[in-house]
């Protein structure tokens, strides 16, 4: 029996009767991060790595939970699981599953490049390597992450001039404070809306983010104009975003790479900035297990796969109940 | 290049039509002036013919990403455009500055003539040379088709401004063939000599759909009524002893129609008129699909002129003893026409004209209208007795009226991404009809649902695929829509024997299952 088998409540280690990132309620879920497609409702104990704690009691409530360490390993009937850095968002993690000698490694989802506020990604050596491939085509290529930041201020600092607000939105989860963090406070002040403050405010305790301002209802349209607002994507076209003023809308999201998703998201100004990684960063992290297995995931999976068997991996591709990060559930989360 | 990728990069990024004008007027004045005649060329589709195929350009690509072809054409089927795709997948390597935009198109048209070796040779170090979007629109120039939402009427508008000469008399010059290869900006747009002038067309008059209000506000009386005719408009020019006929795509087209060369000596020198140029055999006006296979040849033999004999209907006309009328009213410019047509007419004479009616109630326009499958028309036009003869689409002066479209239910059977802003959804529909228990199908339609209509189908299509053949999926059948088109005719060509013109998607018919949808019988009844 494989260390690890796809069943239809999840990723299941029959060994230690455990789930990794189930999508339906389990006894035991081992969860690699907060994202609500892999941090599920339902399940009656919960283990993650202990950033990810409070962010998971925020999305579920009051659930029970145990909180570890990066490299901090647990047992469970014979069975080794420890928690190593993903670089997808705070508190994201691989898991690593080990067997008598026999070592698994489960992504969720990860990027190479570092964040700044999530701990970098860190290979894991193992045997097969369960790998999400949500941009697991090779015309996605990343530019370094800092000129992106430096187009984002240059932007807000532009609009600042012509008294023209810069919305910018992402995910509420990791994306939007991953910009508050590079945003440049001298240019001027950061409000936010009420979904990305709350994730926001949970994150604080973690790492040291630009002061934000929570926009009420009772925040005047003066105050705001010509300033710099994080909100979630959601919100275009939202009767909220009439209160914010002359607006200049901006979206970050590796689907930006593609101009037709540019233009169908009808944003002033797109970024490309993903929190998964690109083309070359699985490949770099996949040769970086040393493993002999691949299982695909979520995203391009089969021509992902293709490619790796064209190349030498064993390699094939699993069905799953995570979202991909689509073109459209891009907008939703 | 450089300057002419920022433009193309600052009109793709905003969605107001008002900073669309300003870059592009900004563009206009600041741009070297060869630079702008070809970026006014490019913009009105207007390019250098492609010096290699787009097969060569997918495997040089690939080649240059390291990559296998296989995985390059998957990439290519998800991003939805080759320029793209390639601007993707290759990195720069050399820095430094571009040519300009006009030396650039120097380059790509004298490559036509080259070796292949040399065509590779010269591609991929200009794809090494150039930014990510500069090498997109490098590639747009080398395989055309530039769309970026920029409508004709929109650069003549930002270039008028750049100019300072008023819109319709630049969009009158800009009209017809011309390249910058031939002519400069001085010549063709400031200040552009009459002598050069005898082939030029009139900017065409086009007209919106009715609007649903407009009879109970109109007096039917100012009205000047016409059937609308299924062919081909073309305007057709008698200047300097030589006769020219342009389409509405601005194409030169007096070669494919050699039937109209005796007018040179009947129609007056210094003579316009705008027509419609139709299938006329026996005296019956043929189906359009007649017309386009006489468009398709290369050579026009006495064979084709005699299966598919044409005429032009005769509906305006725009200039008179080397006159510019335009500005006549609608009514004085029919009664000219008319007195024209009945000097020339004759029965070996390639010329009809249209019949203008005039009707004392919209009850009885209406009842006109339901004459139009009779007199093989797609409906009427309405036209402002008093209108002069107006540069491109305009509201509140030409209407047209079209019958109501037929429709019938049909099943979806096949999917194909979309381009441009649909890139990456299924949006392009192939719809089957039953025969016996067979779906057959019978057209393609792209327009028509919403945008949640679209992501619901698209999500459909991908947890319902039987099979892929490269970009298309074939799905399971379940989905009906209603389809509506214009005309029908038969088709050997079509492998359900019809061919339909315009299909587009009426409604997504949620109410019925496949076995409700109709059959191809019901289709072919619709036959004329």
């Amino acid at each position: 029996m494989p260390l690890l088998e796809f069943t239809s409540k999840g990723i299941y280690c029959a060994q230690a009767d455990v789930y990794l990132d189930p999508w339906r309620g389990v006894d035991r879920a081992v969860i690699s991060h907060g994202h609500s497609d892999h941090a599920r409702w339902g399940s009656k104990h919960y283990i993650t790595q202990e950033i990810n704690v409070p962010v998971i009691q925020h999305r579920l409530g009051n659930i029970s939970v145990t909180g570890k360490k990066y490299g901090e390993p647990f047992t469970v009937n014979g069975v080794q699981f420890s928690f190593y850095p993903a670089g997808h968002v705070p508190g994201s993690a691989q898991i690593r599953v080990e067997y008598k000698g026999e070592v698994w490694v489960f992504t969720g989802d990860y990027k190479t490049q570092s964040d700044g506020i999530s701990n970098p990604f860190e290979p894991v050596k193992c045997n097969t390597f369960i790998t999400e491939c949500t941009f697991g085509l090779p015309v996605f290529q990343w530019e370094e992450p800092i000129k992106i930041h430096d187009r984002i201020n240059h932007w807000w600092a532009q609009n600042q001039n012509e008294k023209t607000t810069s919305l910018l939105m992402g995910y509420s989860l990791g994306k939007i404070q991953r910009l508050l963090k590079h945003l440049d406070p001298s240019i001027g002040r950061i409000f936010t809306h009420g979904a990305t403050e709350q994730m926001t405010q949970v994150l604080r305790q973690f790492i040291d983010f630009p002061e934000t301002k929570l926009i009420t209802r009772e925040t005047p349209k003066k105050e705001i104009e010509g300033n710099l607002v994080l909100a979630p994507p959601a919100v275009l076209g939202s009767p909220w975003v009439k209160k914010l003023g002359r607006l200049s809308t901006g979206y970050a999201s590796g689907w930006m790479a593609f101009r037709g998703a540019r233009r169908r998201r009808a944003v002033d100004r797109a970024f490309v900035l993903s929190d998964h990684a690109d083309w070359n960063g699985l490949l770099s992290a996949i040769k970086a297990t040393g493993c002999e297995n691949v299982i695909t995931t979520h995203g391009y999976t089969d021509l992902f796969a293709k490619y790796l068997q064209e190349n030498g991996w064993n390699a094939r591709t699993q069905k799953t109940q995570y979202e991909t990060e689509t073109l459209e559930t891009a907008t939703t989360e | 290049m450089r300057r002419f990728a920022a433009l193309i990069e600052q009109l793709d990024s905003t969605n107001k039509t008002n900073q669309k004008v300003a870059s592009l007027t900004q563009y206009f004045q600041e741009a070297p002036k060869e630079d702008a005649l070809w970026a006014v060329a490019l913009l009105s589709h207007r390019r250098p013919s492609r010096p290699v195929t787009t097969t060569l350009m997918r495997s040089w690509a690939a080649e240059l990403a390291d990559l296998p072809e296989w995985l390059f054409e998957e990439s290519y089927h998800i991003v939805g455009d080759l320029a793209e795709t390639i601007a993707l997948l290759v990195k720069q390597e050399t820095k430094g500055v571009p040519p300009s935009l006009s030396q650039c198109i120097l380059e790509i048209i004298n490559l036509k003539s080259k070796e292949v070796a040399e065509k590779k040779q010269y591609i991929l170090k200009r794809w090494q040379s150039l930014t990510n979007f500069e090498r997109f629109v490098f590639n747009k120039i080398l395989t055309g088709g530039f769309r970026i939402g920029i409508s004709q009427k929109l650069m003549t508008r930002a270039l008028s401004k750049a100019v300072d000469i008023d819109e319709n008399i630049l969009a009158h010059r800009l009209m017809g063939q011309w390249s910058p290869q031939t002519t400069t900006f001085d010549e063709i747009l400031l200040n552009p000599n009459p002598e050069d002038q005898i082939s030029q067309p009139y900017p065409f008059f086009l007209a919106y759909a009715l609007e649903d209000d407009f009879q109970e506000k109109q007096n039917v009386a100012n009205w000047h009524i016409e059937h609308k005719w299924d062919g081909m408009r073309a305007q057709l020019i008698v200047r300097g002893g030589k006769h020219f006929l342009w389409s509405r795509g601005e194409e030169l087209i007096t070669d494919k129609f050699p039937e109209l060369d005796m007018l040179v000596d009947i129609l007056p020198d210094g003579t316009v008129v705008d027509g419609e140029l139709l299938p006329f055999k026996n005296g019956v006006i043929g189906d359009f699909n007649a017309l386009q296979k006489r468009i398709g040849r290369k050579t026009v033999s006495q064979k084709l002129q005699n299966d598919i004999p044409i005429v032009l209907m005769l509906y305006d006309i725009l200039e008179w003893e080397g006159k510019d009328i335009r500005e006549l009213p609608l009514s004085k410019r029919q009664h000219l026409l008319a007195g024209l047509y009945h000097q020339v007419k004759g029965a070996s004479v390639p010329l009809r004209i249209s019949e203008v009616f005039q009707f004392s109630s919209w009850e009885k326009v209406a009842m006109e209208r339901q004459k139009a499958t009779k007199k093989r028309s797609e409906g009427l036009m309405l036209k402002h007795k008093n209108s002069p003869y107006e540069v491109g689409r305009k509201k509140g002066n030409w209407w047209k009226w079209k019958s109501d479209p037929k429709t019938i239910d049909a099943v979806l059977t096949y999917a194909m991404r979309g381009h441009g802003r649909r890139t990456n959804l299924y949006t392009d529909y192939t719809f089957a009809l039953w025969q016996e228990d067979q779906l057959v199908t019978f057209a393609k339609a792209y327009s028509g649902l919403t945008d949640a209509e679209i992501k619901k189908v698209d999500q459909f299509v991908k947890q319902n695929t039987l099979e892929r053949f490269g970009p298309v999926r074939q799905v399971k059948a379940e989905l009906v829509f209603e389809i509506a088109f214009e005309g029908i005719a038969p088709s050997p060509r079509h492998k359900s024997g019809v061919a339909v013109r315009f299909p587009r998607i009426l409604r997504w018919r949620h109410d019925k299952k496949i076995t409700d949808a109709n059959r191809l019988e019901d289709l072919k009844q619709l036959l004329p």
